[in-house]
């Protein structure tokens, strides 16, 4: 790999002064480059030539899904049932409250209807009580022919 | 490089012996995850082997495959963004430990902490680059590959791939100033 695949000077952190320093500066990332190549190929080889524990590491992942998978439904599940619940709840509720109102609103008819019988009843007994029959004067003066 | 009808005479599994070492390290040094570039590579053969009749020969067996891991390598990424609600987190290796890979050689100790010290900042680097930059800057400066095969593996113009590759660089030697 020749220098100039180190790509543009413009684009260095630090612009050399000197020719020889340049080319210090560029041997020197040569090098590292160098090794990091040779880093990451010890490491993959490393890796390729491991003994791979494929039956402990997949269950492992399954399970963590599945988990995941069954807290997601379960809380999706709890979420739907309990607004669900929730709205039931609410309407019970009102429904409650509305055969309350009426059997409210009943009862306050039902007296009121009592009252105003009560009413009648008294005023009708109170108008026999004070206005004569309409037969009474005849009745008294029938009454007088025969004592006379 | 084997001609277009070497490749196609090829069986599978030749390629999958040949190639998957390579494809595996592209992979490993792109996510620093073992597991993950397993995966991938196991993904990237079969997507390979399901469209092995389709393969013209245009390109290389190699340039084909490392198409095929650049694109499933986006993909994942793309994927892991979109699930938001997944760990954030990876299995990654911190950047020591990717370290640690360093053939003695004949270096002494003091040579051998000074050069692993440098790849860490190589690593941590390429941990800063872009998607592109850091494809780029690993098939050029690992896989050694020419421009003209980043070209064609990446789907870039020859021109795009060294200004990707110079700003990578650029990034690298910002790193290795900074922290000297």
């Amino acid at each position: 790999m020749s220098t100039k695949d180190f790509g543009d000077r413009e684009n260095a952190f630090d612009q050399p002064t000197g020719g020889t320093e340049l080319e210090v500066q560029e041997a020197a990332l040569k090098q590292v480059l160098a090794d990091f190549r040779s880093s990451v190929h010890a490491w993959s080889d490393s890796a390729l030539s491991r003994p791979r524990p494929v039956s402990s590491a997949a269950p492992h992942r399954i399970w963590r899904r599945a988990l995941g998978w069954a807290l997601g439904c379960v809380l999706v599940v709890g979420g739907v049932s309990g607004g669900i619940y929730e709205r039931h709840h609410q309407q019970q509720m009102a429904r409650i409250a509305a055969a309350r109102q009426v059997q409210q609103q009943r009862l306050v008819a039902e007296q009121h209807a009592r009252e105003e019988e009560d009413l009648l009843a008294k005023v009708d007994s109170d108008v026999s009580r004070e206005v004569p029959s309409a037969m009474e004067p005849l009745a008294r003066l029938m009454a007088e022919d025969e004592t006379r | 490089m084997a001609t277009a009808e070497e490749v196609a005479a090829q069986d599978f599994s030749t390629i999958v012996q040949t190639h998957r070492p390579q494809i595996f390290r592209f992979l490993l040094a792109s996510t620093r995850d073992l597991d993950l570039a397993e995966t991938l590579t196991q993904e990237c053969f079969l997507k390979a082997h399901r469209n092995w009749s389709g393969f013209r020969g245009d390109s290389s067996a190699m340039t084909w495959l490392m198409r095929i891991a650049i694109n499933l390598q986006k993909d994942h990424w793309r994927n892991r963004r979109m699930q938001f609600w997944r760990l954030t987190q990876t299995n990654s290796v911190d950047l020591d430990e990717a370290s640690e890979w360093l053939s003695s050689g004949e270096r002494s100790a003091e040579q051998k902490m000074l050069a692993k010290e440098q790849v860490g900042r190589v690593w941590q680097a390429v941990k800063g680059l872009s998607e592109r930059q850091r494809t780029v800057f690993l098939l050029r400066y690992v896989e050694e590959q020419e421009l003209s095969e980043i070209a064609r593996a990446t789907g870039l113009s020859e021109g795009t791939v060294k200004a990707h590759l110079s700003r990578a660089l650029a990034k690298v030697r910002a790193e290795m100033g900074r922290k000297q």
